[in-house]
């Protein structure tokens, strides 16, 4: 029987199997952020310990709070940078050169097909999208990754899920993954990974791709995966031209990492997407998706558009679309965050922060910040937000507060109207 | 270092509790442990379950629903626990990332069938919050004691599980073996 994408990415990368289906695996990447790393480090310099496997594997970002709000965090940005400095780690991006970490790392061209990457975030299954297997870990995992250069996994299984249609105008990304989640539930891949099938996800941009990898998690699953092809090879080729005679050449190199045709799932769903419709959530679970007719009319106090979900220049594009010429209702606040500085730039220069800024939104650095309520437009008690974000768990935007995720452009119509509106409903 | 399990339980009933639940992100700040002690479970809404209540401080054993520990990998959500003298969750099942943090740490993610939750949470219920777990590891049995009653159930751990619970922790299994 053939293999999926996962199962040859661990064959590949096997260090030991110390027991029946537990898999260690060597690394090809561990990326750190300043929320999860502290604690490694402080570990590691009380063991005795405080080594790096190797500092050209290991890339790291401050990206949750920046720049720091109070001393908690300017302490957990500094612990994070003397660490870097002290391992001399040169992919390390502080204040000005940083990003959403799922939004950086790709956009440097750190991820290829076929790697192996941990994070101490669980998003970190966006990676994917690359035909990589990357997932989200603990401190401690992390902490051992970035030691000894591995980590231990189940044997993975995969759910394989098949997009077919065409999607239509005004339909994106995030409505497949929401939707393809509200089908799955939010434990449904649990221990497995989800490789993404079928023309529809052809189609996509690395942009969208990522958008898909990058909810894997919200059905519980490892991470996502997509099938590399030129769409991988011409994103990825300023990176990796010296390597390659051509795209075509890098293309069959990294095809091997495609699932084969007789491959083993344990579990196939096929989707058709041709009536797909802008989806939304309602209560505190991501798995609650309803249409966004459903839901319209919901009162929203603020919109937030940016994240590790929806931040990179596409969504951008997708609610400037949306936004141009327009205001935004005087009963909420805007707010966009784009991902990271190469997203912020791109957007000065198409004239798009314009038309955010001319419709009334708040334009924050590249972070974390809200999705997590941790700065940069946490919510009130009793406060609603239409979110691009991946989490409405109850309080995640601010305790008492509600989340509703969507498309950048439902969330831009929502803008525009003050309640829950379906973009392709606007005049 | 080796972890002692069992004790006095708390029901939390209910599925899909999320890491966001059991320790919020605006705690993440701290970097250390024993900061995040006061804040355990702060943001569960759930009849009858005070986060700052008693009860909670006197427990040393959770026992819950399905998809336990779900959301943010946050390894924040088990050291909570952790500091909380909490080493034993037992539920229907965990999100895969909260479980293996468990182990991680050195600490059980036993996995026992709805029907065995069930009767766990109708002991509780009977002896109104009264059950006392008592953990066997190598012999993989739960034995749950309350009102004079003991209910006896056994569960599955996987070899590499045990190691990890064995050595104290994965930090400690890595760096002897590679």
């Amino acid at each position: 029987m053939g293999q999926t994408t996962a199962e040859k990415i661990f064959a590949a990368h096997l260090r030991d199997e110390p027991f029946t289906g537990t898999k260690v695996l060597d690394l090809d990447r561990v990326l750190c952020h300043e929320i999860t790393t502290p604690v490694a480090i402080a570990d590691l310099e009380w063991r005795g310990k405080d080594r790096v496997y190797d500092n050209t594997k290991i890339k790291a970002v401050i990206d949750h709070v920046t720049p720091a709000k109070d001393s908690k965090t300017a302490l957990q940005a500094k612990i994070l940078r003397d660490w870097a400095r002290r391992h001399n780690i040169k992919d390390f991006f502080d204040v000005g050169r940083n990003g959403v970490c799922h939004a950086l790392f790709p956009e440097k061209g750190y991820i290829r097909p076929g790697f192996t990457a941990i994070m101490g975030d669980s998003h970190t299954c966006t990676h994917g999208a690359f035909g990589a297997f990357a997932a989200g870990v603990g401190t401690t995992d992390l902490e051992v990754g970035i030691l000894k250069g591995v980590c231990a996994f189940r044997e993975p299984k995969t759910i394989r899920v098949n997009l077919t249609g065409k999607l239509p105008p005004g339909v994106y990304a995030k409505d497949v993954i929401l939707y393809v989640i509200g089908q799955l539930g939010v434990n449904g891949a649990t221990d497995r990974v989800i490789e993404f099938h079928g023309p529809v996800v052809e189609a996509m941009s690395m942009d969208a791709r990522m958008t898909l990898c990058n909810m894997a998690i919200e059905a519980g699953g490892t991470c996502g995966i997509c099938q590399p092809d030129m769409v991988t090879v011409d994103y990825l080729w300023p990176f990796i031209e010296k390597e390659f005679t051509s795209k075509q050449a890098a293309l069959e190199e990294y095809r091997r990492w495609c699932a084969d045709a007789d491959a083993g799932y344990d579990k196939v769903l096929d989707f058709d997407v041709n009536g797909l419709v802008p989806q939304v959530t309602y209560g505190y679970k991501p798995d609650c998706v309803k249409a966004a007719s459903e839901m319209s009319g919901t009162r929203i106090d603020q919109v937030y558009i940016g994240t590790c979900t929806n931040g990179r220049i596409e969504d951008l594009r997708q609610a400037a679309a949306v936004l141009k010429g327009r205001k935004i209702a005087d009963t909420l606040r805007g707010i966009v965050s784009p991902a990271t500085p190469k997203i912020f730039q791109a957007a000065l220069d198409e004239g798009i922060i314009q038309i955010f800024m001319d419709a009334g939104f708040c334009v924050t650095n590249p972070t974390c910040g809200a999705c997590l309520g941790m700065s940069n437009g946490v919510l009130a008690e009793g406060e609603a937000c239409a979110s691009t974000s991946n989490r409405n768990f109850n309080g995640r935007m601010g305790k008492g507060g509600m989340v509703h995720l969507m498309s950048p452009s439902t969330a831009a119509a929502t803008a525009i109207t003050g309640v829950i509106t379906d973009a392709r409903t606007l005049s | 270092m080796k972890k002692t399990f069992g004790g006095p339980a708390i029901v939390l009933d209910r599925a899909d509790i999320n890491t966001d639940e059991i320790i919020p992100a605006k705690y993440l700040t701290e970097v250390t442990k024993e900061a995040l002690k006061p804040y355990c479970l702060e943001d569960l809404k759930l009849e009858g379950f005070d986060p700052k209540g008693e009860k909670l401080r006197k427990s040393r054993v959770v026992i819950t629903r399905e998809n336990f520990g779900c959301g943010s990998s946050r390894e924040h959500a088990p050291w909570v626990f952790e500091v909380n003298e909490i080493h034993t969750v037992i539920a229907e099942s965990y999100a895969r990332i909260f479980r293996q943090n468990m182990f991680n740490c050195g600490m059980l993610a036993i996995e026992l069938p709805k029907a065995d939750i069930d009767t766990l949470i109708a002991l509780d219920q009977e002896t109104k919050g009264g059950v006392d777990v008592e953990i066997h590891l190598h012999e993989q049995q739960v034995i749950a004691r309350g009102n004079g009653r003991e209910k006896a159930f056994s569960f599955e751990i996987s070899p590499f599980d045990k190691a990890l619970v064995d050595a104290g922790g994965w930090v400690e299994y890595a760096d002897a073996r590679y």
